[in-house]
């Protein structure tokens, strides 16, 4: 299995007006990924288009070598992690229902869930007093990671990341980037981070897509397209982080 | 004959009591409602019909056949209330059990209960019934009016005597000094103040008729009956009609004009029975013909609206006069208090549960079929524009008068605020937070149970708090309509300009209102994290 994902012409518009122009592009398998582009890109409506959350108007999308089916998406959705920016944690539950909402649905026995949960708050150094805590009550970096935690909690095969660390401050964002190699190293996995941060990209993924209005520009390997920007808009991203890596 | 209008007194009601009970709200709760009708039996059915088939059939060897059921109603002032209390005890004494239904909002409420058996027998008076009820003209006989009736199943006893017709009264002072006798002088007068029962100003044989009569070109104002007399004795009024009967007439030092071209028919006050009321009960009826006077019947109603007498005692006290027997006075006040609390907690409990069964799966449906959305809103809200009043009244067409059209009523009522929190509720949740639900795969069912109702309920709450504080206010109107509760020592008040009457309906009412706040604001900490409550008024 060559290709974590797959897109194949993907159109998508919104009342006429196209976010993604017919793209196609094939994403590796066990590899962290990211996709960087400006607002505006249509780099979050990818990763949407992942999940299912968004269709296309026309092409196809492949997850695995298999057409997305969209009659079983649950099931689906469950083999990929899901952290957003802000967290996105539901505020009328505890960090450890947050966490094992779908572990629990799923019907996992007690002590799997238990070890499972422990796992994972070690792996982000949350501490276990948290866990009967609610979302309001924690910080950014707390949260965030809880998020993260959630999206692992299944062991998905891959792991989708919407600008997840665009929040957080710059101290906080470098542990949790620590935080993510280590993961990375820890088990197979095509992690898929979405980002506007070409320097967060250069750190935590391997290959890069550059998205410009809907259509991708460059890939390669940070380093690649760091010494060979396609363009200046390529370069501007380069340009940023540089200064951001000061 | 008539008595006075019950959209008016309707809207002194909602008025009074919407300015009361009205909280501000938010929060609230669907277990609620399961636990209050779980602890509450349902209002069944109060009475059973009269079933003509059960009487003179003993003969089939059952030894004895259960005493049946008789309602009895009245219109909604002062002789009406009083006839049908005399009525409602003529028949105890004969053994039947009795329910009252007093206080009906007008004669064509009156007169459709009885048709569809909603009632078995109230106090009509003749003018009325040929004039206002079945439009006849001409003379109409006690012969003429049974056969204008039987086809409806109803039949009109023998009159009790008196004739109650209408009559222009005025103050004897004002009177005199504009050299006012006769109805016909006041043609020379426009410049007094008019003002009219709703019902007299809108009957051929009130208002519109006695204008062409007589040639009156003023435009009267509307007033409600029971407070037409205080307004003429401050001077707010010269004009108004009255009952002939009436025992405020002695009392506001009144003078009753000569109708000297001989306008109002004669109003005969008669039993007006369903055909199938019981033999037995038929007999007891007609041995109170003939024996109300003109006189008799202006002391009798003045016992009760000058000396404050109940109509309870004051009916016995007549009942035993008249050697008819001697009956046993009413509840006390404490057990008629609790016992209307019971029926107003009954009726709005169980229109809320009902509203909140129908209004939050129809919020979450709305919810997640858009196109729905505006449409659904637009037409609970449409429902809630219509006065209260207006929307009891026609429930009747439908549903008769008692329980069952006020709970339909209500139910509607308390529809909206419960279906807009909940679209409100649900369509605000953060999309981002919906977006999420969705995407790490929980199916529509999961999304709605864990997610979206759990963030909803403080809202959904709210909704259904702000609907029960509503459904307590509007109950107290459903006594127009015979259902009884909180609303009728109100509806009675009004209809008598009795304060300590409508006190006793308006300060349980608040109470209850209060009472519901205190129980959601319990249940909603009980179901609710303080910390899902930003945006909420504080407590």
């Amino acid at each position: 299995m060559a290709h974590a994902i797959e897109f194949e012409d993907v159109v998508k518009s919104y009342s006429d007006k196209p976010v993604i122009r017919g793209l196609s592009l094939a994403l590796p398998a066990n590899e962290t990924t990211a996709i960087v582009g400006e607002s505006g890109s249509g780099k979050s409506t990818l990763l949407q288009l992942i999940n299912g959350l968004i269709r296309p108007d026309a092409g196809a999308v492949r997850i695995l070598g298999a057409a997305l089916d969209y009659t079983r998406l649950p099931a689906i959705r469950r083999a990929m992690g899901y952290a957003v920016q802000g967290a996105g944690l539901f505020p009328h539950l505890t960090v450890r229902e947050n966490v094992t909402l779908v572990a629990r649905l799923e019907g996992w026995p007690a002590q799997r869930l238990t070890q499972r949960y422990d796992d994972l708050l070690g792996l982000f150094s949350l501490p276990g007093e948290l866990s009967g805590r609610y979302p309001h009550s924690l910080s950014g970096g707390q949260a965030q990671r809880v998020g993260l935690c959630r999206a692992m909690m299944l062991d998905p095969p891959l792991l989708l990341l919407d600008e997840p660390f665009s929040a957080l401050d710059a101290i906080t964002r470098g542990s949790i980037y620590e935080e993510m190699l280590q993961l990375e190293q820890a088990g197979e996995r095509s992690v898929l981070l979405v980002t506007h941060d070409l320097n967060e990209a250069a750190r935590l993924a391997g290959y890069l897509v550059i998205l410009k209005q809907g259509r991708v520009i460059q890939t390669g390997s940070p380093q690649q397209i760091h010494d060979y920007p396609a363009d200046d808009y390529v370069r501007g991203l380069s340009a940023n982080r540089n200064s951001a890596d000061v | 004959m008539s008595d006075g209008s019950f959209l008016r007194t309707g809207f002194w009601a909602v008025v009074d009591l919407r300015a009361l009970l009205m909280p501000d709200s938010r929060r609230i709760i669907v277990f609620l409602l399961l636990y209050l009708v779980c602890i509450l039996p349902v209002p069944g059915q109060e009475r059973t019909t009269v079933d003509s088939k059960n009487f003179g059939l003993a003969g089939d060897g059952l030894e004895s056949v259960p005493t049946p059921q008789i309602t009895v109603g009245s219109k909604n002032f002062n002789e009406g209330y009083l006839l049908g209390e005399i009525i409602a005890q003529v028949l105890e004494l004969e053994g039947f059990a009795v329910e009252r239904k007093f206080g009906l909002g007008g004669t064509m409420v009156c007169y459709e209960a009885l048709v569809n058996g909603a009632i078995d027998v109230y106090v009509e008076y003749t003018g009325t019934l040929a004039e206002a009820i079945l439009k006849l003209d001409g003379p109409a006989d006690r012969e003429r009016l049974n056969a204008a009736v039987a086809g409806q199943g109803l039949r009109a006893l023998d009159s009790l005597g008196f004739n109650n017709t209408y009559a222009l009264a005025m103050r004897k002072n004002t009177a005199a000094a504009n050299g006012i006798t006769r109805i016909s002088d006041l043609a020379r007068h426009p410049e007094l103040a008019f003002a009219f029962s709703l019902e007299f100003l809108n009957r051929k044989d009130g208002w519109p008729g006695l204008s062409d009569t007589y040639g009156l070109a003023v435009k009267p104002a509307g007033i409600e009956h029971g407070l037409a007399y205080q307004a003429l004795a401050e001077g707010s009024i010269d004009v108004t009609d009255a009952y002939s009967t009436d025992g405020e007439l002695a009392r506001y030092n009144l003078s009753v004009l000569q109708d000297d071209r001989g306008f109002f028919p004669r109003y005969l006050a008669v039993p007006l029975v369903r055909s199938d009321l019981p033999q037995r009960a038929v007999a007891a009826l007609e041995r109170l013909s003939g024996r109300l006077d003109d006189d008799r019947m202006q002391e009798l109603n003045r016992l009760t609206t000058i000396d404050g007498k109940s109509f309870a005692e004051v009916a016995s006290g007549f009942i035993r006069e008249q050697g008819l027997g001697k009956t046993k006075v009413a509840e006390s006040l404490v057990s008629s208090i609790l016992g209307n609390t019971a029926t107003h907690l009954k009726l709005t409990a169980l229109a809320l549960a009902l509203g909140c069964l129908a209004g939050v799966p129809l919020g979450i449906l709305v919810f997640r079929v858009r196109s729905a959305a505006g449409v659904t809103v637009y037409l609970a809200g449409l429902l809630q524009t219509i006065p209260s009043i207006a929307l009891l009244a026609l429930m009747i067409p439908l549903f008769g008068i008692g329980v069952l059209p006020a709970i339909v009523a209500l139910f509607l009522y308390s529809l909206l605020p419960i279906l807009r929190n909940t679209v409100t509720a649900l369509v605000t949740i953060d999309p981002v937070l919906k977006r999420v639900a969705e995407a790490i795969g929980l199916t529509r069912w999961e999304q709605l149970c864990h997610v979206l109702l759990p963030m909803a309920l403080p809202n959904i709450l709210a909704g259904i708090r702000t609907a029960a504080v509503i459904s307590i206010g509007t109950a107290t109107l459903a006594a127009f309509i015979g259902a009884g509760g909180l609303g009728e020592p109100i509806v009675t008040g009004l209809a008598l300009n009795d304060t300590g009457l409508i006190l006793q309906g308006a300060l349980p009412a608040a109470g209850l209102a209060i009472l519901v706040e205190l129980l959601f604001e319990l249940l909603e900490r009980l179901l609710v994290k303080p910390h899902m409550l930003h945006g909420q008024l504080p407590t």
